[in-house]
């Protein structure tokens, strides 16, 4: 049966069928958002097969990722049986674009009636009674919510191990970290625990979990997508974006959560383009900017030739190198952690037990209780983060830190504007090293700060950034791509991003343990190649 | 020295009193400051009129209420303020189970006005203005209200009520201007018109909304430098906030007459105790961390704007008791009275465009209507005499409809009743007898049944006329128009 109201130009690479997939192994867990719609579209597929193939491989895989702090597996097939009903319809090509995919929400995002925590223990126990902006569109969009990822505490990490409930393992190596603070959002999605997920980005929270655990992960111009219903971190760098198994599928997710939201009074007015239309546009004259400051003395050889062959790559595909200056962004973290600091000290004042969340009840004085509250419920990153903050914007002390941290932000911003006068997207590695050992950053917040080092002047100066898988190093970990575009060009973002992976082949590649344990899983993987660019079997490097 | 003074004897003259006001009103708008949430709390059972936002919930963001704007930038400009072009929001930090988000949303260094000034009566020179300076007017954000309850078995707890947080607020900064506590209170009251004039703020101390902080120090006199400057909190009326400042006049002039020294504190006024005592010391003194607002982008408030907002400022006090003793040549004590609120005003103005009779309308009003509005305790505007019906008595007094005896009788009736004032002289046949022929014969009856009178009158007794005109109005029951009457017994009595 036909695709009514599909756009030609959507399927157009769609050779998947019901019999390469189901019919031959079933791992459904493996499709990426675009090929999963044409699926569901075309009835080759149930939204609620899609689901329950979703919610197994969780049940198969979190013991040894644990991405989730909550499953919401009935409400995922609640939500599954509304979408089959809907795509059952006369026209299931006009129904919206996510219906029936599996999405991972970041536990940041409130969600009316199920518990949102942030990563903390102080809000364990939280259930909204509102859907945050995003969490709404998403709804709207038909998608089908599989469970509220696992996350640094407060978004406040780079590698998921400072969640207040566990960490997150990396689906390529488990005794690695995912990155973070959206590291279960990336593993969920890596390992085939939902095709589509949601993640938070400040300094890196989605790029550089992307780029560890190989999957595509995009943080949006500030303002673009609204933050309402985000729980915040940094007010002025926050910004939520999606990841997925190949460019289209983040595509498909801002197109559903971008646009200005009235209850957030920071989202732009401008009109959000669409996406898809452009992305398979090539990049023959892109200019691209290599700006040498981001390949800095303690980059990992591997990661900078991978991300160095990536460029080679765009080239030869028609894209033109340039060479660019960003010097002002060597203090993008020093900057970074005074602002980020300064406003999640403020934003964290809220919590205090008197509302919502833990409270210490068995303090009777109400001040004390306050105190007590955030003394238990606080782990050690946030309670180091208020005190920086509360420092930096102490009488006193705002002048030589909070002003001066505002200015050095003018002058990147200024670095990047005269960049983009003479190119169109800015490429660097995402992350200087690959995923790094469980534990082996947790005593020293320094080194864990630098693992954001190429991320953060991004979203200092408010640009979006999208991180794409662009290889393995020689222990078979990933390296992500960085690619930095204009404010509000997501646009040429994707193409450029989609145009690489369709020359290559890295995003195709799944961890081992996302892999069904039956034999067939290989064939499942041929047919999936078959459909690639690249062709042929695609395998991780050290399975 | 002021050390050199000797306790209690020295009169407080020998220091210079400063004291500048803080004034916080609630701007009247429909929605919160940052929500969607009625701002109309007052009465609304306990925490109805919340939303996330309010409510400080994880995640929810401010959404700036532009009506609250515009109040805000109509009262500076009413206080000649200046309104800068570009203006934020800051976040004031503080921990307090009142403050739902842990900050207020407040204004710091960049605020909607600045460097205005205000002029009030000067109460120790009366008809005389004084002037004071207003440092800004800006806007900010309501707090929760707590309730601390101790019940029948002796255990205390505070319970919380949400509906008046991220009502808007407007604050009013006076410069250190005012010098004595009837300064203060006058200047509270020109404040307090002024916001009501506007129409931006009940500006009600009993209800709220309408608070006052006061900033009192001593300094010797011909000394440039401020003492230790002292704020004074919690004063719950207009009187109370000049006995809180007599007060701590007092209590600082002896400190220093005893050689001590004032220490910058923040103090709170205990009405029942008619005291104020230590709150919070300088050292314990908040930090407020102020940053700017992430979650607000700055406000541009271009000069065309500011010229739009002007030209929807109404005649404000001054200006209308300059105009009506000048127009309608009345004291400056009247003029004055009729000025008291726009309602009153304008009720007069309507009253005068009716009966073309600004002298009695001034009277009526000045007399018997606020005593009515005093006695009733209803506002000008509820009353069922209206402007209307206030001028149609006028006119029946000016037109000899009525004499100036039964007036009063159907003003009773309007006022009671609603009934235009020439319905009522109808109905009841209250109209005075102006026919000549009717009251000839009642003069002519007069004369003869009083000789002894007559006689009086003919040897220039000048109360017998009075006597006279007595007995007609008697017969005609009280009906007969007076100079008529008058007019007729001259004629028949010299004729
Ligand atoms: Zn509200």
């Amino acid at each position: 049966m036909g695709a009514p109201g599909q756009p030609a130009g959507h399927t157009r690479h769609m050779h998947v069928t019901r019999e390469h997939l189901v019919g031959i192994s079933g791992d459904l867990t493996a499709l990426t958002a675009p090929e999963a719609r044409d699926l569901l579209v075309r009835r080759q597929i149930s939204a609620t097969e899609l689901a329950h193939a979703v919610l197994g491989q969780i049940e198969r895989t979190e013991s040894q990722v644990r991405s989730f702090i909550t499953v919401t597996a009935d409400e995922a097939l609640a939500q599954a049986r509304a979408a089959d009903v809907a795509l059952g319809g006369s026209d299931p090509g006009a129904t919206p674009p996510l219906t029936g995919i599996p999405v991972a929400l970041k536990d940041l995002f409130c969600t009316t009636g199920v518990q949102t925590t942030a990563g903390s223990r102080i809000l364990e126990g939280f259930i909204p009674p509102y859907d945050a902006t995003v969490v709404a569109r998403l709804r709207a969009a038909g998608a089908v919510f599989v469970g509220k990822a696992n996350m640094d505490e407060f978004a406040m990490g780079s590698s998921t191990e400072n969640s207040g409930y566990h960490p997150t393992h990396n689906p390529w190596d488990v005794s690695r970290v995912p990155g973070g603070s959206s590291g279960g959002s990336a593993a969920a999605v890596s390992a085939g625990q939902a095709i589509l997920s949601l993640g938070t980005d400040t300094g890196g929270s989605i790029r550089q979990p992307a780029s560890l655990c190989s999957v595509t992960g995009l943080k949006p111009t500030y303002g673009r997508v609204s933050r309402y219903g985000v729980v915040a971190f940094a007010s002025s760098l926050d910004q939520v974006g999606p990841f997925s198994i190949g460019v289209e599928g983040s595509a498909m997710v801002l197109q559903a959560i971008a646009g200005a939201d009235p209850m957030d009074a920071t989202t732009a007015p401008f009109a959000v383009p669409d996406y898809r239309s452009t992305i398979r546009d090539g990049v023959k004259g892109l200019r691209i900017g290599v700006p040498a400051e981001y390949f800095t003395a303690g980059m990992e050889p591997d990661v900078e030739r991978l991300v160095r062959e990536a460029i080679q790559t765009l080239t030869s595909l028609g894209a033109t190198v340039h060479p660019v200056s960003l010097p002002y962004s060597e203090h993008g973290l020093a900057t970074y952690y005074i602002i980020a600091p300064a406003e999640a000290s403020s934003n964290l004042s809220r919590y205090n037990g008197i509302k919502y969340g833990l409270a210490a009840l068995d303090e009777v004085d109400m001040t004390r209780a306050m105190d007590a509250t955030r003394q238990r419920g606080f782990g050690n990153e946030p309670k180091r983060r208020i005190m920086l903050g509360t420092y930096a914007l102490s009488s006193g002390y705002y002048d030589a830190y909070y002003r001066k941290a505002q200015q050095v932000r003018t002058l990147i911003k200024a670095d990047f504007d005269n960049a983009f006068a003479s190119v169109d997207v800015i490429a660097s590695p995402v992350s200087p090293t690959v995923a790094f050992k469980m534990g082996a950053r947790t005593d020293d917040p320094l080194a864990m700060y630098l693992s954001d080092v190429c991320t953060i002047p991004v979203n200092v100066a408010g640009l979006p950034g999208i991180s794409v898988p662009c290889g393995f190093d020689h222990q078979g970990l990933p390296v992500g791509l960085q690619l930095i575009g204009k404010a509000f060009d997501e646009a040429t973002l994707f193409r450029a991003a989609f145009a690489y992976e369709e020359a290559t082949s890295f995003h195709r590649q799944r961890p081992p343990l996302a892999e069904q344990a039956d034999s067939e899983a290989s064939v499942n993987q041929a047919a999936m190649g078959a459909g690639n660019a690249a062709g042929g079997p695609q395998r991780a490097p050290h399975a | 020295m002021t050390g050199t003074h000797h306790a209690g004897t020295s009169p407080a003259t020998d220091y210079e009193v400063v004291i500048g006001l803080e004034v916080h009103a609630q701007v009247v708008t429909e929605s919160k400051m940052f929500c969607g949430c009625s701002s109309r709390y007052s009465g609304a059972p306990p925490n109805t009129l919340v939303c996330p936002v309010c409510l400080g919930m994880p995640g929810s963001l401010p959404v700036m209420n532009r009506t609250a704007v515009e109040a805000t930038i109509i009262t500076a400009l009413a206080l000649n303020c200046e309104i800068p072009e570009f203006s934020k929001f800051d976040r004031k930090n503080y921990n307090y189970p009142d403050l739902m988000k842990g900050y207020q949303i407040s204004q710091f260094d960049l605020p909607f006005s600045q460097a205005g000034w205000l002029e009030f009566d000067d109460p120790a020179n009366p008809g005389q203005m004084r002037r004071a300076g207003i440092t800004r007017v800006h806007l900010e954000e309501d707090t929760a209200t707590l309730k601390h309850v101790r019940d029948s078995s002796g255990e205390t707890y505070s319970l919380m009520d949400v509906n008046r947080a991220g009502v808007p607020l407007m604050e009013i900064v006076g410069d250190p201007d005012l010098r004595t506590a009837d300064e203060a209170g006058s200047y509270l009251r020109a404040v307090r018109q002024i916001l009501r004039y506007l129409g931006v703020s009940t500006a009600n101390m009993d209800e709220g909304a309408f608070r006052c902080d006061a900033n009192v120090s001593l300094r010797p006199w011909g000394q440039a430098e401020y003492g230790a400057k002292v704020e004074v909190k919690n004063m719950n009326s207009f009187r109370s906030v000049v006995r809180a400042i007599e007060f701590e006049m007092v209590r600082q002039r002896d400190i220093l007459d005893a050689g001590g020294r004032i220490v910058q504190e923040t103090r709170g006024w205990v009405d029942d105790r008619a005291i104020t005592v230590t709150q919070r010391s300088k050292e314990a003194a908040h930090d407020y961390r102020y940053f700017p607002e992430p979650d607000l982008p700055p406000i541009i408030t271009p000069a065309a704007e500011v010229e739009r907002l002007r030209s929807l400022l109404p005649e404000l006090p001054d200006a209308k008791r300059h105009r009506f003793a000048n127009a309608y040549g009345m004291t400056s004590d009247v003029a004055d009275t009729l000025t008291q609120t726009r309602a009153l005003a304008e009720y007069f103005e309507q009253t005068v465009n009716l009966s073309d009779n600004a002298r009695a309308a001034a009277n009526w009003i000045t007399r018997d209507v606020l005593r009515i509005l005093g006695t009733t305790g209803a506002e000008i505007d509820q009353i069922l005499l209206t402007p209307a019906h206030l001028a149609d008595l006028i006119k029946l007094l000016d037109t000899g409809t009525i004499s100036v005896r039964t007036a009063p009788e159907v003003l009773e009736e309007a006022v009671n009743t609603g009934s235009m004032p020439r319905e009522i002289v109808q109905q009841r046949g209250l109209g005075q007898v102006s026919d000549t022929d009717a009251l000839t014969t009642a003069v002519a009856d007069a004369i003869a049944s009083n000789p002894k009178a007559v006689a009086d009158y003919r040897a220039g007794k000048a109360t017998a006329m009075g006597f006279l005109v007595g007995a007609v109005m008697k017969a005609t029951r009280g009906k007969g128009n007076p100079g008529l009457v008058n007019e007729l017994l001259k004629q028949q009595l010299d004729g």
